[in-house]
């Protein structure tokens, strides 16, 4: 007689409501890339495999000029809050407590804790005023925007990597007479680049995906694939959003792999 | 011989602040200073097309909660506003509960499977969390739509003849805001079980506990910092949903988050639509003070 055994994790009905929960989280997901490539116009009924609403999304004069906004806003914010953050990590990691940490760190972290729609007012209300000032109405004001709910994206993940580094490696230099500037560029940011790399990554995705103080902060016609996204859901859906939405998956879910693995490159 | 330390010392915080500058400058900028301006619009008059009058006035923080009635000038309480506040709380406590009751049993799925499969797992968590919102609650819309495949397979099979109107309720609402914030409640509930020692669970089973009875007194209590985390996690930024209740409410069912912007939109008054969000933004942070001190309360609690 083999032997009934009894597993203490067991907690009965918890697999099925994972499974459950697996599949509430990927099933709309699927179906939504799935109808992507409808050769018919409808969301729901599948009429055979075509491209053509791609090719329709790629010719799309709107989308090409959304997309092309979306990837220059995400390319400076990222670019710009990378920049930045790598040089509040390099202040703040490694040093005792110093006067003023704690409204560091709470300034550093405020998009995280205030919400989106709170930050998306604010920033109208204040750029109306700098508008009306100064009459410039170009992309500035979102790529300031979106440099600065992205630092602490950026910031997060170079401080972890900034902490886990050995310190005597630093010190080794600067022993042999390296000025700080050459301890920096010749020992720190060597070993700091997967952290400067995944931060940059995630900076980049929450730029591209932003759509709260985007459709706040912007001038007219200054749509980006996301705001654009959100004012064609009031008409007649096509396929062409589902193709829309299955590029800009495929970018997101590119990104978070490559950051997955980045941070296992850490170990 | 104390000088030369004090220089050092000195240098090494002037250079930290000159480090910090360019981060600093950009979040007083486009984060915190737009805050105080926003404080200031609040006590002021609204302007006829938009904008505002400088003229002090605490009509916006009035009309927040209370209205004047048209008629017989009497004060009362606002009921639309008060209603939009009630919605947004009890759609977001809803959320959090059914996050949880979804979101538990899963992290603790993922926590049981051996260490080498449990990334993975952990993976597809995290791959909708980083997935643009807008996308995701446009991917649960059509499931639901009126013309969407649920209602397009019920009606092939026959079980109803006209589709069932689910979008633009409370309940597409909250449908859309428990798939797009499950993520944020199994993320930090994971996060406390994966070092969960599962001894303590056989200890409950050979002292004749149940199966509920370990759960309840053991799991539970040790794995709490984790399920309060996660229930703020997706508490806050339910109660200032934007694109969620905008997109699965279609403009019927308002959430504070579209009532502040529906004072920049049709309704002019930015004084009021200032002082909402201040509002909004007090009852949040009263909720993440809640939270520190539970959190903190508990670390306390096992020494």
């Amino acid at each position: 007689m083999a032997e009934r055994v009894f597993d203490i994790r067991k907690q009965t009905g918890f697999t099925t409501i994972a499974f459950a929960c697996f599949a509430m989280l990927y099933m709309p997901i699927i179906l939504l890339v799935v109808y992507s490539f409808n050769a018919g116009t409808s969301i729901a009924i599948w009429e055979g495999f075509s491209w053509r609403w791609y090719a329709s999304a790629w010719e799309n004069e709107q989308v090409q000029e959304a997309t092309l906004r979306s990837l220059v806003v995400a390319l400076w914010a990222s670019g710009i809050s990378t920049t930045v953050a790598v040089l509040a990590a390099l202040a703040t990691t490694r040093t005792r407590r110093f006067r003023g940490q704690t409204a560091v760190f709470a300034l550093i972290n405020q998009p995280l804790m205030v919400p989106e729609i709170v930050t998306a007012v604010a920033l109208l209300i204040f750029f109306a005023m700098i508008k009306v000032a100064t009459g410039y109405t170009g992309l500035a004001y979102l790529i300031l925007a979106h440099s600065a709910f992205c630092i602490p994206f950026a910031y997060l993940p170079i401080r972890a990597r900034l902490q886990g580094m050995d310190l005597s490696l630093e010190q080794a230099a600067a022993d042999l007479y390296a000025t700080p500037f050459q301890v920096f560029r010749r020992v720190t940011l060597p070993q700091l680049w997967p952290g400067i790399l995944a931060g940059a990554m995630l900076a980049f995705v929450i730029s591209l995906d932003d759509v709260v103080i985007t459709e706040f902060v912007k001038s007219a016609g200054q749509d980006t694939l996301p705001t654009y996204m959100l004012g064609q859901l009031r008409r007649v859906v096509t396929p062409e959003i589902n193709a829309i939405s299955t590029a800009l998956l495929g970018i997101s879910i590119t990104m978070v792999i490559a950051y997955t693995l980045l941070s296992k490159f850490r170990k | 011989m104390a000088e030369i330390p004090d220089i050092t010392a000195r240098r090494a915080a002037r250079n930290r602040w000159l480090l910090l500058m360019p981060a600093l400058v950009i979040l007083l900028v486009a984060a915190s200073g737009p805050l105080l301006i926003t404080l200031v619009y609040s006590f002021l008059s609204p302007g006829d097309y938009g904008g505002v009058e400088w003229q002090l006035s605490f009509d916006a923080w009035f009309n927040v909660f209370m209205q004047r009635d048209i008629f017989d000038d009497t004060l009362g309480w606002s009921d639309a506003h008060l209603s939009i506040f009630w919605r947004s709380v009890k759609l977001s406590a809803l959320t959090t509960l059914a996050c949880l009751a979804f979101g538990f049993p899963t992290a603790y799925f993922i926590a049981t499977r051996p260490k080498k499969q449990r990334d993975l797992w952990m993976l597809l968590i995290i791959i909708p969390f980083w997935t643009n919102l807008l996308i995701r609650t446009f991917a649960i819309l059509e499931l639901i739509r009126n013309e969407g495949t649920v209602n397009t397979v019920l009606i092939a099979l026959g079980i109803i003849d006209a589709p069932i109107q689910m979008l633009f309720t409370e309940f597409s609402i909250l449908l859309g805001m428990v798939y797009v914030y499950l993520p944020l409640m199994v993320l930090p509930i994971y996060a406390s079980m994966e070092r969960f020692d599962f001894r303590l669970v056989e200890a409950g089973y050979d002292l004749y506990a149940t199966q509920l009875q370990v759960l309840r007194r053991v799991i539970l209590p040790l794995v709490k910092p984790g399920v309060i985390a996660g229930s703020i996690l997706v508490f806050v930024p339910s109660l200032g949903a934007y694109v969620t209740p905008r997109v699965m409410g279609g403009g019927n069912q308002l959430m504070i988050g579209n009532l502040i912007e529906l004072q920049f939109g049709q309704g002019r008054n930015w004084p009021l639509g200032a002082a909402l969000s201040i509002t909004l933004l007090a009852i949040v942070m009263v909720a993440l003070l809640a939270y520190v001190r539970a959190a903190g309360n508990d670390e306390a609690h096992h020494g």
